[in-house]
């Protein structure tokens, strides 16, 4: 009896280090962004094209108000209610204390600062795609930003999803730094892929979402029902997206569709990010939808 | 008896009609209302967003009416067709979001900018091509403006 306590201990002892060993946080090697020096102005490029605002400044911002990102909107889901943080250049409330460094461990490994699990309600799983020069460039473009001293709320999201170490273990399961369309493509469907599957993170709404809300790939952009809402997310691949590449810049510069109905919901604020961005960028978009595998 | 005849099938589509009504919920024919101004609107910026996008040569009188026909549909008062409650929880067939009524609602203010962004798109579209894309945008916004807070996400 004692023997099988005594193996039954080293079996927990081992569980548990295999645990930590699984679930631990991952950042990338200190020297990482040696070597690179920041362009502001690509820096606000990658500002829109990673559309920081649509989640991170108040939803109702308008203008010069985009840019104040103070965090506070709310998102449901079936793990409980996130809430945007603060990311502005607050030293204190904000991030406008972090490295470069600190910025890239946060958006392609999920890493805070302090080395806690983010949760995937922040899109690393697609900005873990994200090209380091394009984190540097974007670091000194959000220290020009206004600082907001609002500080962040926390999460309403119950046991056991508040254990955030466990987050290594949703990691380990979903965090994959590769691209989901492969194959030989054109310059500019290649840069389609870079804006749809990691900067604009396309695939964060419209790929449905499994048990434990890591995207499906094999059915990725197919759309499915909002999480902890109304409404469904559209089926973006070809299967049921039949718009012209045409329609399709026209859609992400004017919000308007082909019969000009209008984008709703969150939609409209991605489409104020897209806006922003130059035409050959949306065109790269849409470019890159028409490669998408069709899934009815 | 052709008289009976066409009375029975008027009648028929009438009861057809309430039945439908009924299962949409006391608000399905101030939704279809508002939906086929929606689509009205709709028609007249696809006049306007065809020059705007190049698919249509560029035509100052073409224009000009839809331009009129944007403002007349935006200028109706359509106050009656927005009842409390005739939102999407009352008949799915709306895609309207119930914070159309919540307290501290600003769809006053929205409606207003809407209304500019018609009156302005009236002034611009019979001018030049240019005037009219830009004119274009400001309506763009008005029409996510509102549906960016109100409607439901799909699309």
């Amino acid at each position: 009896m004692r023997r099988f306590l005594a193996a039954l201990l080293v079996l927990a002892v081992v569980a548990l280090g295999l645990f930590w060993f699984v679930t631990r946080p991952a950042p990338l090697p200190a020297d990482a962004l040696d070597g690179l020096t920041p362009d502001l102005a690509k820096g606000e490029q990658v500002f829109w094209a990673g559309g920081c605002a649509a989640c991170h400044a108040a939803a109702e911002a308008r203008g010069e108000a985009k840019l104040v990102l103070a965090g506070g909107q709310r998102f449901p889901s079936p793990f409980g209610t996130f809430v945007a943080p603060n990311i502005s250049n607050d030293p204190a409330a904000g991030i406008g204390g972090w490295s470069a460094l600190d910025l890239a461990n946060a958006m392609l490994r999920g890493v805070s600062p302090r080395g806690e699990h983010y949760y995937p309600v922040f899109p690393y799983a697609s900005y873990t795609m994200a090209a380091l020069q394009d984190i540097v460039d974007l670091r000194a473009y959000l220290a020009t930003l206004p600082a907001d001293a609002t500080p962040s709320a926390p999460h309403e999201v119950g046991f056991p999803f508040s254990i955030r170490r466990s987050l290594g273990a949703w990691k380990a399961l979903y965090l994959d730094p590769a691209w989901v369309v492969s194959g030989e493509l054109t310059p500019a469907e290649a840069r389609g892929r870079y804006l749809a599957e990691a900067l604009g993170h396309c695939g964060e709404c419209h790929t449905p979402r499994g048990p434990f809300g890591g995207m499906e790939r094999a059915r990725w952009l197919a759309g499915g029902p909002v999480p902890g809402g109304k409404g469904n997310f559209p089926n973006i691949t070809p299967a049921k997206l039949t718009w012209s590449e045409r329609d399709i810049v026209e859609y992400l510069t004017s919000g308007f569709t082909p019969e000009f109905d209008s984008a709703g919901g969150h939609m409209a604020l991605v489409v104020e990010n897209t806006a922003h961005l130059p035409e050959s960028d949306r065109a790269a978009i849409a470019a890159y939808l028409k490669r998408v595998a069709p899934v009815e | 008896m052709k008289t009976l005849f066409a009375g029975m099938t008027v009648a028929a589509v009438l009861c057809a009609g309430a039945a439908t009504a009924q299962e949409r919920g006391p608000f399905a024919m101030q939704i279809d209302a508002r939906q086929g101004i929606m689509a009205y609107r709709a028609l007249q910026l696809g006049v306007l967003g065809g020059m705007a996008k190049g698919e249509v040569e560029y035509n100052a009188e073409a224009a000009q009416k839809a331009a009129d026909n944007l403002l007349a549909a935006v200028t109706i008062d359509a106050s009656m067709l927005w009842p409390k409650g005739s939102d999407h929880d009352a008949d799915p067939s709306s895609e309207a979001l119930a914070a159309i009524w919540a307290e501290g609602s600003d769809i006053g203010a929205k409606a207003t900018a809407m209304s500019e962004a018609a009156v302005a798109m009236q002034a611009a579209a019979g001018k030049d091509l240019e005037s009219l894309k830009t004119a274009m945008g400001t309506v763009g916004a008005a029409c996510s403006g509102c549906h960016k807070a109100f409607r439901l996400p799909q699309n």
